[in-house]
């Protein structure tokens, strides 16, 4: 195996598990946390804010330092999401991202981490996640 | 509110280092996309991005920390809000990590519209539960 190629292994798998581990210590794991948090005209919890706000920081700081190289470290292009502009249909997968998302309290990511914990509704939000995925590229297709 | 400062510091530090290391987005929603693309040798960094964020919880366990899953909810509403997010994901292309993380990070306009929808709708959807639930 060449050095670059287990390095390209190596940055994907370390980078996920500091994810998720940002995620378990932030509790965004944690489906009550988070409806706490969208419950702005109730018990309103509003720390989860903190979470965003210093991703969004070392990540556009990154982001800025990128914009200096052509390339990134160990990689042939930096690939930047082709899609611009703001369409129906944006809109219409971020509301019903919002309803499923107020409904339980977890996104993606959140539902992954909770995978190994074994909580059934949890594995069975995460086969439905993917099955809604699915349900989505044959019924309505990829963006263009 | 620390514990969700130093959360949010590494969410953006590995979002950071698979920007700058391999020049990738780290959006759940594309990873989980891209492993159904059957195009394994370019989406491996997926398949071992979603291997590192399963190994998270056990890893965290075993250094002592604590995983609460608190919901008391029924497994028809677990399983129907995951069809919604699956299929919400899918239709506006990201979700919390690549729009909300990724995308405001480098100010896109699309992602700052998206996240801004789905956290207020997030909200009515809560406010609506409750109202209803008490």
């Amino acid at each position: 195996m060449k050095l670059k190629s287990i390095i390209t292994t190596l940055i994907p798998f370390f980078g996920g598990t500091l994810f998720g581990l940002g995620l378990l210590i932030s509790g965004m794991n944690n489906p009550a946390k988070v409806r706490g948090f969208l419950d702005i005209l109730g018990n309103w919890q509003p720390a989860l804010i903190a979470v965003m706000a210093s991703a969004v920081l070392i990540f556009g700081l990154a982001f800025q330092f990128s914009k200096r190289r052509k390339t990134p470290w160990f990689g042939d292009r930096f690939h930047l999401p082709g899609l611009s502009g703001i369409s129906f249909r944006l809109l219409a997968g971020a509301v019903l991202f919002g309803i499923g998302w107020g409904l339980i309290g977890l996104c993606p990511g959140p539902a992954l981490v909770d995978l190994a914990s074994l909580h059934w509704p949890a594995v069975g939000f995460v086969v439905a996640m993917i099955t809604g995925n699915r349900l989505a590229h044959y019924l309505v297709g990829p963006a263009r | 509110m620390t514990s969700e400062l130093l959360g949010g510091a590494l969410i953006g530090t590995a979002a950071a280092l698979l920007w700058l290391g391999i020049g990738r987005i780290s959006g759940m929603t594309g990873v989980i996309s891209s492993l159904f693309s059957l195009q394994i040798s370019r989406y491996r960094w997926a398949l071992w991005f979603l291997a590192g964020v399963i190994i998270a919880n056990p890893l965290y366990r075993l250094a002592g920390g604590q995983v609460s899953i608190d919901m008391n909810d029924s497994m028809p509403l677990w399983l129907t809000a995951g069809v919604l997010v699956g299929f919400g994901t899918y239709i506006g292309n990201g979700c919390t990590s690549g729009h909300g993380v990724c995308g405001i990070g480098r100010f896109s306009p699309r992602s700052i519209v998206s996240t801004v929808t789905f956290i207020v709708t997030g909200m009515i959807t809560v406010t609506l539960m409750n109202g209803v639930a008490g």
